[in-house]
């Protein structure tokens, strides 16, 4: 493939917005970074509400109103609306955590098509030990009533680690007591938050092992009663995934202050530049951003991928994962059996099979806002 | 592959919406994390499921409006909303 003119750049399916990286939870698994956006560098409603029209006139459909806890923003319901207004499907991700019965009704009102509720564990107890949030587990109960009663459609999300790994079946089963039509299995995803707390998240291998088989299995017995869809690690694959769908080609990230990312962790990767919404039309992003560019299509490709058959199936797989693994974000993923740096992943293979089996709460870097960053408690 | 029966009455639930897509010229099914292309049979199915046609009444209406084979009919309604229905983008 050459380089990409214009006219040959496909149309993105999805944004993610990031509405704010406030946050009532403090989940250490969270894959925000590090260096959250503070309050005041916030887009404003209207902002957001121009990104949403460049957005839809560029060919997006889905829009994923995402964070830090969306439901702090006030304008909320306002954003929904306009979404609904342009032509967008919208999806909220939330936490559940401020989800009252007058919020749960304006924001149907408003047209929102979508929820996705994400949970930490099947039981209360850990659950709020892991959200770092007394009381989070009764209260996701109360939204997923409330989204229920409001007819709206749920999906619930659970990220897997340590703590919970031995409950990934239960899980599923709260999500259909629930009511979701869909559940999302992760396995944690080592960014932000997630990789500062890593060795405290590590699950060993064979329960990790186990817990995929199960919720294999699940997949088939529950098949027309709930969509399970399960994102599992790569590491034990022959090939990588075609992260994001491929780079810049699929999606678009807009970070609480308006930056803009081919993927939430994009910002890992040193050196790149991000143009922001507050300078430059989204279409204009989409087509020009030297972040986007740098590994869209296959130009940038090393060996092997370069003379590779199936470059075009997995472009390439992750460029974070490259980068965290072999160094360099425009090599080849090391998941890939092909990769010359492929034993390093055996060895994480290897490693995470000696990590201990959880006895008793595990210690946590919570994810919070710096106190004195003006970006206020994490409650406001 | 189920079979559905014919005196269900399919309805898109909240959340699954048909849409034109003016930027790619195509119809699409919209539900929660998926895109599904609708091509011209599959519209015409979905623009009758409102929830007031029975299946058997959907196909008799396509057999009619198309002057169509109604078992070749019946079996493409039911195949598709069988594979909808697994994907809990139908209610039936
Ligand atoms: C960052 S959260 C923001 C929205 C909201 N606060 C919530 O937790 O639902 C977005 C989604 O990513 C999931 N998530 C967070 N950290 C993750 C990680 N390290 N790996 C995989 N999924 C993660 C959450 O469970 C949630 O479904
Ligand atoms: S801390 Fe938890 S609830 Fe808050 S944004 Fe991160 S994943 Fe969502
Ligand atoms: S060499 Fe590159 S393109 Fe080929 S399978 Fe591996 S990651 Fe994919």
């Amino acid at each position: 493939m050459t380089a990409i003119t214009p006219r040959d750049l496909p149309a993105p399916i999805g944004l993610l917005a990031e509405l704010t990286h406030r946050c009532p939870l403090g989940c250490p698994y969270c894959s925000n970074p590090i260096e959250l956006d503070a309050r005041a560098g916030e887009l404003d409603t209207a902002t957001w509400q121009r990104v949403f029209g460049e957005a839809a006139a560029l060919g997006i459909l889905h829009v994923h109103l995402s964070g830090g806890e969306p439901l702090t923003r006030r304008d909320l319901a306002d954003l929904v609306a306009h979404c609904a207004h342009v032509g967008l499907y919208t999806n909220l991700i939330t936490s559940g955590v401020g989800l009252t019965r007058p919020v749960m009704t304006r924001l149907a009102e408003a047209g929102l098509d979508h929820v996705q509720l994400s949970i930490q564990d099947s039981e209360a107890t850990s659950a709020d030990h892991i959200a770092g949030y007394q009381g989070a587990f009764a209260r996701k109960r109360e939204a997923a009533a409330l989204v229920q009663e409001a007819g709206l459609p749920l999906t619930v999300n659970a990220v897997i680690h340590r703590a919970n790994v031995a409950r990934a079946g239960a899980m599923v089963a709260l999500a259909i007591t629930l009511g979701a039509r869909r559940v999302e299995i992760a396995h944690t995803q080592y960014y932000g938050w997630g990789l500062r707390n890593r060795s405290a998240l590590m699950p060993s291998r064979d329960e990790a092992k186990r817990a995929i088989a199960e919720i294999e299995r699940l997949k088939v017995l529950h098949a027309g009663t709930i969509v399970i869809d399960h994102v599992a690690p790569d590491y034990h694959a022959r090939y990588p995934k075609a992260c994001m769908g491929g780079w810049a080609r699929r999606s678009l990230n807009v970070t609480p202050s308006g930056r803009v990312l081919p993927c939430h962790a994009a910002e890992t990767i040193p050196g790149l530049e991000f143009w922001s919404v507050a300078t430059h039309a989204l279409s204009t992003i989409w087509a020009d951003s030297p972040a986007f560019q740098a590994y869209r299509g296959t130009d940038w490709m090393q060996e092997p991928c370069r003379s590779c058959a199936r470059k075009e199936i997995d472009w390439g797989g992750c460029r974070c994962q490259a980068l965290a693994l072999a160094g360099d974000a425009a090599a080849t993923d090391p998941v890939c059996m092909l990769s010359p740096n492929h034993a390093v992943v055996a060895a994480i293979a290897e490693a995470e099979g000696v990590q201990p089996v959880a006895e008793g709460p595990i210690d946590y870097v919570y994810r919070r806002m710096p106190a004195r960053s003006g970006a206020s408690s994490a409650s406001d | 592959m189920i079979s559905l029966a014919l005196d269900s009455k399919p309805r898109l639930p909240r959340g699954v919406r048909l849409k034109h897509d003016a930027v790619r010229n195509e119809w699409t099914l919209l539900a929660p994390e998926r895109v599904l292309k609708a091509d011209l049979v599959a519209v015409e199915i979905l623009k009758r499921c409102t929830g007031d046609a029975t299946i058997t009444a959907i196909v008799d209406d396509l057999a009619s409006a198309f002057k169509a084979d109604r078992t070749r009919i019946e079996s493409d309604v039911q195949t598709f909303l069988a594979d909808l229905a697994a994907k809990r983008m139908i209610d039936l």
